[in-house]
């Protein structure tokens, strides 16, 4: 019989469960309930009380870790918390969300107890066995996996399940709160960087994706390039509407190769191949012309709609709900003005 | 003060990505359908890894690095002709199965046996570099397993820049949540750092660095060991193309109002 321990973890403020983490609860109650297992929920916390208090109405068994070497997202002492707490619940299968913090430990966690480990997990199925489903060579190939190796620790992107939300009640945090040895520690986390050229632009939690692709710095109708009327429409958008940005990569490359840019943008703005493939209920695609950001950037994007000169691009039939053959600059500049105005 | 690193990139090779992949059922699990014959390049994020590394020797004289990749010989070679232009290394290939299918663990395990037995390989200078993730398999979870078998305790994913201190120190930026950069001090090496992107391009095609380079390539391609990678107990169920195909609606005739109308409507609907 399965036995199954989510782990969980506390955002930058040491106190409070990540989003992610409480999707994770949520995705280990329907598997426990499914299969007829326990459930156990670990916390990694600089602080518990508030934590735990979350967690209360989980109808689980709690366990966790804390103190200030848990505040900071370190491989060292993640991974000491992860393994003390598998090796105190003992669970056939481990759920954990695919945080920076937790895929940075979750593999070596699975190889110090004997264990095996997927990530990306997009979905949790089976009748006979459990199945995880997930995505190969960059979204492009859909895969259902099992594994009869035990414990396996599986890593649930962001986004697949609801966050868990029950009624807050105190827990007696002495009473779930267990040891850790922690090894010497060669390492300190001494802060958090936002890149100065795309503050406010990159928003995981926004419910549309701003794609903007190459077109936006080629020559336009009148013969020349407006880059930086491009940036600015791009920019007042992203304000009125709280859209995240994307980019294709031919429009981050171009800055490497010398041509006119948009100064924000950077490799961490790039959506495909080489870049992320966000989730988000809509997505406005922008003088996007190639397959990366229309097909493999956009795989986990609700609603798409592209703006795009070239009616005949076939890399949004079949793939956008709607596309409009129109300049995207003036297509903007009216958006901005009735968002705006609104 | 310059110190003299071990480097040792952990690369796979991967389909171009332009190419149109198709999954088919192989004898040994699932594959790609002319895998074997499709154009090749070393993986992206890999290749970061390596270019940075080898930046980072050319700053610290006494430095070496090492490639470690694993795949068929043939594509090995192939891929190799192109690499071996860009930078300085000494290639340690492993002949073993393509694709992004086999294991991650046993992957691992095979690299891991392989940079053990590095001839001059002095761990205490190890920097064990690699992408964060691939583009064929995209766990992000080799590399952190071959640190793990190697015994190295301090690792670092989503790099994006180290920043080598006089002390032996460096500072190490990571991607994180929010388009973000966790920085983080480590006392010095071993240590494993999975790249992004980086900030160095793809280095201009040397042919002095290329041959330099084909002299050891070569030999040590033709004593390449082969190996087989164990499945582990992993099972694909199914391996699909995504299905889903959208109904597209193309509006050509309507003026920029009119589709900013519409996208405002469509953008405030909940």
């Amino acid at each position: 019989m399965e036995s199954i321990l989510v782990l969980t973890h506390a955002d930058d403020s040491g106190t409070i469960l990540t989003k992610a983490s409480l999707e994770g609860v949520t995705a280990g109650k329907e598997l426990a309930t499914r299969l007829g297992a326990t459930l156990t929920i670990g916390i990694v916390a600089k602080h518990l009380n508030d934590a735990a208090a979350q967690l209360a109405s989980a109808e689980s068994k709690l366990l966790a870790v804390q103190g200030e070497p848990y505040l900071q997202a370190r491989f060292a002492t993640d991974a000491a918390a992860c393994e003390a707490l598998w090796r105190a619940a003992q669970a056939t299968i481990v759920l954990a969300p695919h945080s920076t913090r937790f895929a940075r430990v979750m593999a070596a966690v699975a190889h110090r107890v004997g264990g095996a480990i997927d990530t990306h997990v997009t979905a949790i199925g089976g009748t006979e066995n459990v199945e995880a489903a997930r995505w190969f060579y960059r979204q492009r190939i859909e895969t259902a996996l099992t594994r009869t190796t035990r414990p396996w620790f599986l890593l649930l992107d962001a986004g697949t399940h609801t966050p868990f939300t029950g009624e807050a009640a105190n827990a007696n945090v002495d009473e779930i709160a267990i040891a850790v040895e922690l090894p010497a520690l060669r390492t300190e986390v001494t802060g958090v960087r936002a890149p100065q050229q795309c503050q406010q632009t990159i928003r995981p939690d926004a419910k549309m994706l701003f794609v903007a692709g190459a077109g936006w710095t080629k020559k336009q109708p009148d013969g020349q390039v407006h880059v930086e009327e491009a940036g600015k429409l791009i920019q007042e958008f992203l304000a009125a509407s709280g859209a995240s940005l994307g980019s294709s990569k031919s429009l981050v490359d171009q800055g490497g190769e010398g041509n006119s840019v948009l100064p924000f943008l950077t490799h961490l703005n790039q959506v495909g191949q080489t870049g992320s493939t966000p989730r988000h209920a809509k997505g406005l695609a922008t003088c996007c012309h190639g397959e990366e950001p229309n097909v493999v950037g956009w795989r986990f994007i609700g609603e798409r709609r592209a703006v795009s000169l070239d009616p005949n691009c076939g890399w949004t039939r079949g793939k956008a709900d709607v596309v409009y053959v129109a300049d995207a600059f003036k297509v903007m500049a009216k958006v901005n003005e009735l968002l705006i105005a609104d | 003060m310059a110190y003299a690193l071990h480097i040792v990139v952990c690369a796979r090779i991967v389909p171009d990505p332009l190419q149109t992949l198709e999954p088919i059922t192989t004898p040994t699990g699932p594959g790609i359908k002319n895998e074997m014959v499709l154009p090749a390049v070393l993986d992206p994020w890999a290749a970061s890894a390596l270019y940075e590394a080898a930046n980072l020797a050319a700053k610290n004289p006494g430095s070496k690095l090492w490639l470690v990749s694993l795949g068929p010989k043939a594509k090995l070679q192939q891929v190799m002709m192109t690499i071996a232009q860009k930078v300085a290394f000494e290639l340690v290939p492993i002949d073993g199965p393509i694709g992004g299918f086999p294991d991650a663990h046993a992957t691992a395990a095979a690299l891991a046996s392989a940079i053990e037995i590095i001839p001059g390989l002095d761990r205490s200078k190890l920097l064990l570099f690699g992408g964060w993730e691939s583009a064929s398999r995209g766990a992000g979870v080799t590399l952190q397993l071959v640190g793990e078998r190697l015994g190295v305790t301090d690792q670092f994913q989503g790099v994006d820049r180290i920043e080598l201190r006089d002390d032996g120190s460096f500072e190490v930026l990571e991607r994180v949540e929010g388009g973000k950069h966790q920085v983080s001090v480590c006392a010095g090496t071993p240590a494993v750092l999975g790249w992004a992107t980086g900030n160095l391009g793809e280095p201009r095609n040397n042919p002095q660095i290329g041959m330099a380079n084909m002299r050891t390539i070569m030999p040590a391609l033709q004593k390449a060991k082969t190996i087989a990678l164990a499945t582990d107990g992993l099972r694909y169920v199914s391996v699909t193309l995504p299905k889903q195909q959208r109904t597209t609606r193309i509006e050509k005739n309507m003026t920029p109002d009119e589709v900013a109308a519409e996208l405002v409507a469509w953008i405030g609907a909940e």
